[in-house]
């Protein structure tokens, strides 16, 4: 999808991590065969245009003590959705908040937010005060508790060797953010 | 992890420069030096508290597809059924979550077509109809983890 061979190479060259060395962007660069310039040209170019969403740590919730969370979900009239996604995407303790389609009459809901806490408790506060804050009381919302990780594959974006086409494999580090 | 510690995730969950010495640039906001913030990343990689250090990506724009589905489960069948579903290497994450709809998977393919295969060979194998949910619009979250 646009990517060209030598993006995809830069890619797959650190979707495991960046090097923990002075100059990281060096070390990549001469894996596949670029400049440091070039490399880190490259890398904001993919940035810019929002191949790579972010570039930063990504953290273990549950070895952080971050025990409990919880996939919120609203129905939200589709005229309020864009504003209240917003709305809720800016408070400090969602970590992901994405509109998805309806299953009616199953499923009436249009928003989806992850919430994370210590334990339970401070999840279910946490939305209550989400609530508060973002104007929602009068919107119908579940809360569906995790109960089980039966699965969860590392951080694998490309299979490829460089060369091949790109294949995506992404395996987000939380579900919600599929 | 000491206070420190969570300054540095609590930084760099915010994104990284991309420049020829980041570590370096990094460590003088923090007030230490290039070699210690290398050094705690290791520790912090190696103990498991990060998982990563790196991209996250955009998974459509690399031209796979990706998606989240539910199944509602009879509490009887919810051992075979989680053992069919995940048997799909396309089947990344999957959580039993607290709902009639209880079984919440994450799909990522190749390809954006082979998504509504693999759902199509789920309901076929499992018996169970797939609600799929894929992303229709993302809403910025900062994606910070304060500690």
């Amino acid at each position: 999808m646009g990517l060209t061979a030598r993006d995809q190479q830069l890619v797959a060259a650190i979707q495991g991590g960046l090097p923990l060395v002075s100059r990281p962007f060096a070390e990549i660069g001469a894996r596949i065969g670029l400049s440091e310039n070039e490399t880190i040209e490259r890398i904001q170019a993919l940035l810019a245009d929002g191949t790579i969403k972010r570039l930063g740590v990504v953290v273990r919730h549950h070895e952080l003590g971050y025990r409990a969370n919880a996939m919120t979900v609203w129905n939200i009239p589709d005229d309020q959705v864009d504003e209240l996604g917003r709305r809720i995407g800016g408070v400090n303790f969602v970590t992901l908040c994405y509109r998805r389609p309806r299953h009616l009459p199953d499923w009436p809901y249009n928003l989806f937010s992850m919430i994370h806490g210590q334990n339970r408790a401070a999840v279910l506060h946490n939305i209550e005060h989400l609530i508060e804050r973002c104007g929602l009381k009068a919107i119908q919302h579940e809360v569906l508790f995790s109960r089980q990780r039966f699965k969860q594959c590392g951080a694998h974006y490309i299979d490829a060797p460089p060369h091949q086409p790109v294949v995506a494999r992404m395996h987000s580090p939380s579900e919600g953010q599929a | 992890m000491d206070t420190r510690d969570a300054t540095i995730i609590n930084q760099l969950q915010g994104g990284f420069p991309i420049t020829e010495r980041p570590y370096a640039e990094v460590a003088k906001t923090l007030e230490i030096t290039e070699k210690e913030l290398i050094e705690r990343l290791e520790n912090l990689l190696a103990e498991g508290l990060l998982s990563r250090f790196g991209p996250m990506y955009h998974a459509e724009r690399l031209g796979g597809g990706l998606t989240l589905a539910a199944l509602h489960v009879p509490d009887e069948g919810f051992d075979r059924v989680a053992e069919q579903v995940n048997h799909f290497p396309e089947v990344a994450h999957n959580y039993q979550r607290e709902h009639h709809l209880n079984m919440w998977f994450v799909l990522a393919t190749e390809t954006a077509e082979r998504i509504d295969e693999v759902l199509t060979e789920i309901e076929q194998k499992t018996g169970c109809r797939v609600y799929n949910v894929p992303k229709i619009e993302e809403f910025f979250v900062g994606l910070r983890f304060e500690l």
